[in-house]
């Protein structure tokens, strides 16, 4: 198996989309909060991997190409943002100063947190953009010295987790504001949890998507200053 | 035509982001200063919606199947994750807690402070 995916160009790329595939179809049937697609595309493939003992390096030298695509998808986040453009302007205070709060709480968290487990600098700034979009996450873990899988493994499950929990602390916690549950679930729980706010509602929605790439940006803004503390 | 004239203008703008990166000894990664750059592009109508929209809108769907590729490379970083496997798992669930309690009663103060304003 290692030899045949040495000697294709493609089986690597494939292979992600098939497994990436199938957890759709899991999800569609289940309906499970649980059932993401990119996690269990994600399990598909390291299962696949370990039982044909592919290297993960001749695995990747094909679906790299996949990953190519990130920074211009990155880039075209801006094409979302500009469209809440209005609501952005109507609720401009409510929605920076909280983002910003929800940001600084969670760097400030994570870094009383890897204080207390005695993390080394490498482990902390690995978890300090945890809670931002993965695209962007990723690239901050990596600018700063982390260890970018378990960046990208962790921000996604945190992804899963605010989803889950997001109606019902929001419930449990008054949130009741379709603004601010909105905000809560895409600071806290970046794309992922703005598909949970999609469900709640159109406001909620649109508000969850504006979080994702403010709160990108304010965390890479105040991730230099929170890497230096460890 | 239409998506590929699209695609080679997000990756003109994704280029001279990744330039301002090369050229700022910053931190920060390239596709964040090429979605600063289209967002003022957009704003300032330099750039029409109608040249990247559907091609954006595109690249950002599929974008979770981007993901896959690094984060299985956790099977290489196993090594790493392995030790500190629990304070991972306790990181995770008290951070996401905190930031949706922080950020949810932060905009719920301000929008009733300003709901108050207005009556």
């Amino acid at each position: 198996m290692n030899n045949l995916f040495a000697a294709s160009a493609t089986a690597g790329a494939v292979l992600s989309l098939l497994a990436y595939f199938l957890g759709m179809y899991l999800k569609r049937k289940t309906g499970w909060g649980f059932m993401n697609p990119l996690l269990i595309a994600i399990v598909l493939v390291i299962a696949v991997l370990l039982c044909a003992r592919i290297d993960y390096d001749t695995y990747n030298a094909s679906a790299n190409y996949i990953s190519w695509f990130l920074t211009p998808a990155t880039v075209s986040l801006a094409v979302p943002l500009y469209q809440q453009l209005d609501r952005l302007k109507q609720n401009i205070k409510a929605i920076l100063v909280s983002i910003l709060a929800g940001c600084i709480a969670s760097m400030g968290s994570v870094f009383a947190l890897s204080l207390l487990f005695g993390f080394t600098h490498e482990q902390y700034v690995t978890f300090l953009p945890k809670s931002i979009t993965t695209a962007i996450g990723m690239g901050v873990a990596q600018e700063l010295g982390g260890i970018t899988a378990i960046t990208v493994a962790v921000i996604i499950v945190t992804g899963i987790f605010g989803n889950i929990i997001g109606e019902a602390l929001c419930k449990a916690l008054k949130i009741t504001d379709p603004i601010a549950t909105g905000l809560a679930l895409g600071t806290s729980a970046h794309a992922i949890g703005t598909a949970r706010a999609m469900e709640l509602g159109e406001t909620q929605g649109a508000m969850s998507s504006l979080a994702i790439v403010t709160s990108g940006i304010i965390t890479v803004i105040f991730a230099n200053f929170f890497a230096m503390l460890i | 035509m239409k998506y590929l004239k699209q695609f080679v203008l997000i990756l003109f703008i994704t280029g001279i982001g990744e330039l301002i990166r090369y050229a700022v000894p910053l931190p920060i990664p390239g596709s964040i200063y090429g979605l600063v750059l289209l967002f003022v592009l957009l704003c300032t109508h330099v750039v029409p919606l109608d040249s990247v929209k559907e091609t954006a809108i595109f690249l950002i769907e599929i974008m979770p199947v981007m993901f896959i590729p690094a984060a299985v490379g956790l099977i290489e970083s196993w090594a790493d994750l392995k030790p500190i496997l629990l304070q991972t798992v306790v990181i995770l669930v008290v951070t996401t807690v905190i930031v949706m309690a922080v950020t949810g009663k932060t905009a719920m103060v301000l929008i009733e402070r300003e709901g108050k304003r207005h009556e």
